[in-house]
């Protein structure tokens, strides 16, 4: 059982947690007390150095616009209204707070009050499908769509958006550049002939995919009135993020051990069975590195475009949020960050951990 | 007529100024059922020998001739054991084995390819590491998987390119033991590329030294008629297999001086001297 955990924690990348399963089942208790303070309170140290300074950091900012403030309200009203700002920002009245990068108490505070708008928000939507369910149904027989929720959606809401569009946009990154690469691998003809296509387009910025991409759905779709902005930065983002798993698919198929491909000279395989049973496997490695790059990038790039093209998710938030400009907006845009920051993270370790299951580990002799 | 023949066989590598003749003039008999051993200096062109013989390479000049047929190109009738095993690591033993058994005999059910995979890896006595993956098992059992490989596909001629090189001493001797009496099962065609002079005595009918590349040709050849089953330990008593082991010995000795020496005259020593120059640091000596 405690062999069991450690092993499955170590497959998914938390091998931190290894030393404080080993203490509770009290094996080696001093060795174990010193890798767990290595490995779990040096983190957390860190992270609280890391809240101290910004926090001190935020004061200054916020202590350089206070003052600011109230100079120019000195400047323009004379004594009596620097006072009055100088009274009214400490007494932590909204309307005259000074805005620039909060502290973490405020953040803190924006992604409490996230959470609460949240389950507002949810709130009316099941009292708005609990309303409209009988005319739902009624339209239904009719044939008629059904009528939809079309208010406000919460920042819980976004975040799923967002990774519906990411996953979208890597799935098609996957479709594209998997069986191309496999193609461009095997022919040094071929992969000789578009080279400088891969070359040349790798390295476009996603804002410029964007635009692209806007130009050819936008024709493509004239005519119907559906919303395409999520098919575009689904596409925006597949494009953005295919290459790494195009180049590194082609890499891992073109190096393939000169012995296997020998072996299957021997066996006399047919091509499609060296493809699907010599080749593929031995470039899983390298596909699985490139598919858990693609991810990660797919995952920075679509906050840009969903920024760009003013399809719901994350990105949007963050610059509704900015375009907003009310008291707690810099909050919610930095609850915004660590949100994406982490899911990031965990998306990296989904890959990693499937990356680990399918890959065969190279034979050490 | 010879079972596998070799008519002046020559093969090059690179192109233009890099071009290098490997093998030169190569020309070898094999008869039906004869267990030939090649021994060579390590880079005299030994795998590209075996290489030409599997059909993996094609040969420049002459021809490769297997009953009265030239090569074309890799066959099921000429299975190879390879020198780093070339298990593929992603699939266990079963599967390793399994798709040569699949190759060779398609028309086969199921079940009988099953009954054929594990009878042959019992054979090789790893029938308790049949699910397990090259990456866990030694490099004696790994070898011991390649051999099941290339005999599960039931082959006329077994070509073997330094089976047992990269393995200790120990294991060799056992698995020497074992293919030899594999191979005393049905006494098929077998060559064995070697570069252990005692192995090819143990093992083969004949020893043929290949002379050290570039142009590497054949040496004259040793015919061996020590009694099968052979005795590792008493060999070495036996006069004949001394008396047998020192000429061949002898011989590579002395081509392998022959190649030094003409290596020496290849290169020109420039005529220089190392100038032992005072450092500005202070000398820390390490004794």
């Amino acid at each position: 059982m405690k062999d069991r955990s450690i092993h499955i924690l170590n497959f998914v990348g938390l091998g931190f947690f290894e030393p404080a399963i080993r203490l509770v089942t009290g094996e080696e208790i001093n060795k174990n007390l010193i890798a767990l303070l290595k490995k779990v309170l040096l983190p957390v140290v860190t992270v609280g150095l890391f809240l101290v300074l910004w926090h001190s950091g935020a004061m200054y900012l916020y202590n350089i616009e206070k003052d600011a403030r109230i100079e120019k309200a000195l400047m323009d009203q004379g004594e009596a209204g620097a006072l009055e700002m100088r009274t009214c920002i400490e007494s932590g009245d909204i309307s005259c707070q000074p805005n620039t990068l909060p502290s973490p108490a405020q953040v803190w505070t924006a992604y409490k009050s996230l959470l609460t708008d949240h389950a507002i928000i949810s709130e009316k939507k099941t009292a708005f499908a609990e309303k409209v369910a009988v005319t739902n149904a009624q339209r239904k027989e009719q044939g008629l769509a059904a009528i939809t929720y079309t208010g406000r959606p919460s920042f819980v809401d976004q975040i799923f958006t967002s990774l519906k569009t990411v996953f979208a946009g890597f799935l098609l990154a996957l479709f594209i550049a998997v069986p191309i690469g496999v193609m461009l691998g095997l022919s040094k003809t071929l992969r000789s002939s578009v080279n400088w296509l891969i070359q040349i387009f790798k390295p476009v910025s996603p804002v410029v995919w964007l635009l692209l991409v806007f130009m050819i759905v936008k024709t493509l779709t004239r005519g119907s009135d559906s919303d395409s902005s999520f098919i575009i930065s689904f596409i925006s983002v597949g494009l953005c993020s295919m290459w790494a798993t195009l180049v590194n698919t082609s890499m891992g198929v073109s190096s393939v051990d000169k012995d296997y491909i020998n072996v299957a000279k021997v066996l006399q395989l047919s091509v499609a069975q060296k493809v699907f049973k010599i080749i593929l496997p031995s470039s899983f490695p390298l596909i699985f590195t490139g598919l858990r790059i693609t991810l990660s990038v797919a995952w920075m790039v679509l906050i840009a475009i969903e920024l760009l093209a003013q399809s719901p998710g994350l990105g949007s938030f963050v610059w509704e949020e900015f375009q907003n400009g009310a008291n707690d907006s810099n909050s919610k845009i930095i609850v915004a960050m660590f949100v994406i920051g982490i899911i990031g993270f965990m998306l990296d370790r989904v890959m990693l951990t499937i990356q680990k299951f399918v890959t065969f580990t190279e034979e050490t002799a | 007529m010879a079972y596998l023949e070799l008519r002046n066989v020559s093969k090059s590598f690179g192109t233009g100024k890099d071009r290098t003749q490997v093998l030169s003039n190569i020309n070898l008999e094999i008869e039906e059922g004869e267990f030939v051993a090649i021994v060579g200096f390590t880079g005299s062109g030994k795998t590209t020998l075996v290489n030409l013989i599997s059909g993996l390479l094609m040969p420049d000049e002459g021809q490769v001739l297997f009953k009265g047929e030239p090569v074309t190109g890799p066959s099921h009738e000429r299975g190879v054991i390879f020198q780093n095993y070339s298990l593929l690591p992603w699939l266990n033993v079963r599967n390793n084995v399994g798709m040569a058994v699949k190759e060779a005999f398609r028309k086969m059910s199921k079940k009988d390819r099953n009954k054929r995979i594990e009878d042959y890896v019992e054979m090789v006595n790893l029938s308790p590491a049949i699910g397990k993956l090259p990456k866990e098992l030694s490099g004696g059992m790994r070898q011991r998987v390649s051999v099941t490989r290339a005999l599960s596909m039931s082959p006329d001629m077994i070509l073997m390119d330094e089976p047992l090189s990269a393995l200790d001493a120990l294991t060799r001797g056992n698995l020497q033991q074992e293919i030899l009496k594999i191979w005393n099962k049905d006494k098929k065609t077998a060559l064995l590329i070697t570069n252990d002079v005692d192995e090819g005595i143990l093992m083969a009918d004949r020893i043929i030294p290949l002379k050290p590349g570039p142009k590497a040709t054949l040496g004259p050849e040793y015919k061996i008629n020590l009694e099968r089953p052979r005795d590792k330990t008493a060999l070495n008593h036996n006069d004949e297999y001394k008396q047998l082991r020192n000429s061949i010995m002898e011989y590579l000795i002395q081509i392998g001086e022959q190649r030094a020496s003409k290596k020496d005259n290849g290169y020109v020593l420039p005529d220089i001297k190392p100038r032992i120059k005072s450092l500005p640091f202070k000398r820390i000596s390490f004794s």
